[in-house]
């Protein structure tokens, strides 16, 4: 019995009934809900749930927080403004579409790699601080500089192309495209973290030292995970930039950065499927809590929300999810399930800790 | 030819005689000096005791070695080439091992993957993102290891839910990794059963000649049965060097020992 994998990895084990479930789901949503359902709700989670799963990555297995993770994909965002096309006047070289968001999302992967090299050397709160710093002085340099970022104003008119007849901003190609690159990274995260590079920083997650002791190039491995977050970050910048259609310093304020991290928080920092879930939790209180209270206290909710979710479920509602399931499945049994448990809740604490 | 004169003097040069050299070097913290103006050298091959009450500079020693902690003063030879200025892992891929007086693992990951990862460690492939074929050679040479150490049935474990003995083993099996030249055992009886006391002797008597190693270890049995010489530090200092039994019948050493409250 592998005792490694807690119950959201048994839950979406390879072949599970329960994954495929999930699949079927996602497959068939747009047919079963309306545009608004499918595209402002759907797609966005998908989309924000990515952003995410490169920070959950860089957290939950590397123990680095990086709070510029969306300032990666804003970046990426500006870049297909810039060589691509927009509707501003300012920039826009008008390469191919193709062209464009590959070397969009290239350099802004490099763009996170620098940040890396940057944050590497520091630990725990030091690189929350380190990583808002850029982000922040990316926000002011944004909405200072004119040439290259068009400023206060920002661009517009950035669109999705037609490709087979499809034009893919609609609601829903545009949400099986965000599905894709979804699925396509979460399961390459899943894949690559039981690779030999997914295992190695894993291990400077538990103990840079001992692994330096090994032969291991710490500094290079970590601005290589911050590279590969990056590529995930960015990509997902790209399919925002064609869900607004537009971007501008707005886009990449700190209070955009933070939701990051309270979706990652959110969902729990331990399966890649975690941010994915705060994603939508988030999505969906955005949109319905100002149903119920005005749209100044909405942070507030999401405040609340955020700290109840800390204080008693560490792991997140991915984490509250296991409790629940093992509270049920301890009332009828009880043994190997108590120990499984255990051992997810000490792994935990070394995420946090390191 | 010129090239090739050149390339076989350095490799004689890396072959030579000495596996360690240690000149003039001090690690102080701060205001303390926890070691200061140690001369060692340890040749290739040579098994190498360290003994020294609490405190006495032998970790830190260790950690001037290996560059966790690198030297405030002095120079650090390995196998002839200076590696004063080289970080950590360039220490280690030039064929120094180590293991940690308390357990430097990975508490998160298998048993194996600890094992597999001191393998790769040292070879190429570190940033692969595939994953390990059962067949990949350094998850041969790890599941190998695992059964030197006596671990064999624990190969999927998670590291947290193995007993402080198992995971000494553990210890000892990430220093075996690769083709070791010099491994620096810190304390790796700590704590063990007499059994396992008598199995970590096992495991060090059958180690290849080839490989040296420095030991410290407060139980003089066990380190009598397994090092060919001894160096006793004092206040961070060397304080006497010699055979098993020069040092053991030492009078000054055997006031310092007893008094020390060790034997
Ligand atoms: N990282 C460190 N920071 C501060 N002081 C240290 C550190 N490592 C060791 N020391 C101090 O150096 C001295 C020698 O310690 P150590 O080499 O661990 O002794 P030994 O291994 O012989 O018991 C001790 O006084 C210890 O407190
Ligand atoms: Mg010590």
């Amino acid at each position: 019995m592998k005792t490694q994998h807690g119950i959201s990895e048994q839950l979406l084990a390879k072949g599970s009934p329960s994954l495929w479930l999930l699949l079927a789901f996602l497959l068939i949503y747009p047919a079963i809900s309306n545009d608004f359902f499918t595209f402002q709700i759907g797609a966005y989670s998908l989309i924000l749930g990515t952003i995410s799963l490169s920070l959950m990555m860089l957290a939950g297995y590397g123990g680095m927080v990086s709070l510029a993770q969306l300032t990666v994909a804003g970046l990426a965002g500006y870049l297909m403004a810039i060589f691509g096309e927009n509707s501003v006047g300012v920039m826009g070289f008008g390469w191919p579409w193709w062209v464009t968001s590959v070397w969009a999302i290239f350099l802004a992967a490099l763009f996170s790699a620098f940040i890396g090299a940057i944050s590497v050397r520091t630990e725990g709160i030091y690189t929350i601080m380190i990583t808002l710093a850029i982000a922040v002085a990316f926000y002011f340099f944004v909405r200072q500089n004119y040439v290259l970022f068009n400023g206060w104003t920002g661009y517009a008119g950035i669109e999705p192309p037609t490709i087979l007849g499809i034009y893919w901003r609609n609601p829903v190609p545009f949400y099986f495209l965000s599905l894709a690159v979804a699925a396509l990274f979460c399961g390459a995260v899943v894949y690559c973290s039981r690779s030999t590079f997914g295992l190695a920083l894993q291990a400077i997650r538990d103990n840079p030292r001992r692994m330096r002791s090994l032969g291991y190039n710490v500094a290079l491995h970590r601005v290589i995970a911050y590279f590969l977050s990056g590529i995930i970050a960015a990509t997902a910048g790209v399919l925002l930039v064609w869900f607004n259609g537009r971007i501008s310093p707005g886009s990449v304020s700190v209070g955009v950065v933070i939701d990051i991290l309270v979706i990652a928080v959110l969902g729990g920092l331990r399966h890649p499927i975690g941010p994915f879930i705060g994603a939508i939790a988030f999505v969906l209180l955005e949109n319905f809590a100002i149903d119920l209270i005005d749209r100044e206290r909405f942070n507030t909710v999401i405040g609340l929300v955020f700290l109840l979710v800390v204080l008693y479920s560490p792991d997140g509602l991915l984490g509250l999810w296991g409790k629940i399931r093992m509270r049920m499945m301890n009332s009828g049994k009880t043994g190997p399930n108590e120990t499984r448990g255990e051992i997810g809740s000490k792994s935990a604490d070394s995420i946090e800790t390191s | 030819m010129n090239g090739l004169q050149d390339s076989a003097l350095s490799k004689l040069q890396r072959t030579g005689r000495y596996a360690l050299e240690l000149e003039s070097v001090s690690r102080h913290f701060g205001a303390l000096v926890a070691m200061a103006d140690i001369n060692l050298t340890v040749e290739s091959g040579e098994r190498r005791a360290v003994l020294g009450s609490n405190g006495a500079g032998k970790t830190t020693l260790f950690n001037a070695i290996t560059g966790d902690f690198p030297p405030t003063a002095g120079r650090v030879r390995l196998f002839g080439e200076d590696v004063t200025d080289l970080p950590s892992h360039e220490r280690i891929r030039r064929g120094l091992r180590r293991t940690y007086q308390i357990s430097l693992l990975f508490h998160g990951l298998r048993v194996i993957d600890n094992v597999y990862l001191a393998c790769r460690g040292i070879s190429r492939g570190r940033f692969a993102l595939r994953r390990p074929a059962i067949e990949d050679s350094a998850m041969e040479s790890a599941s190998n290891l695992i059964s030197v150490v006596h671990l064999t049935d624990e190969r999927d474990q998670l590291v947290a839910n193995l007993s402080h003995g198992q995971q000494r083993q553990l210890e000892i099996a990430l220093a075996l990794a690769g083709a070791p030249r010099l491994i620096l055992f810190d304390e790796p009886a700590a704590g063990l059963s007499p059994s396992e006391r008598s199995e970590l002797v096992e495991i060090l008597q059958s180690m290849p000649e080839h490989i040296g190693y420095i030991i410290i270890e407060h139980d003089m049995d066990v380190a009598l049965q397994v090092a060919q010489s001894v160096t006793m530090m004092h206040n961070g200092r060397i304080f006497k060097e010699g055979s098993p039994e020069e040092i053991e019948n030492d009078p000054e050493v055997q006031q310092l020992y007893l008094g020390s409250g060790h034997g």
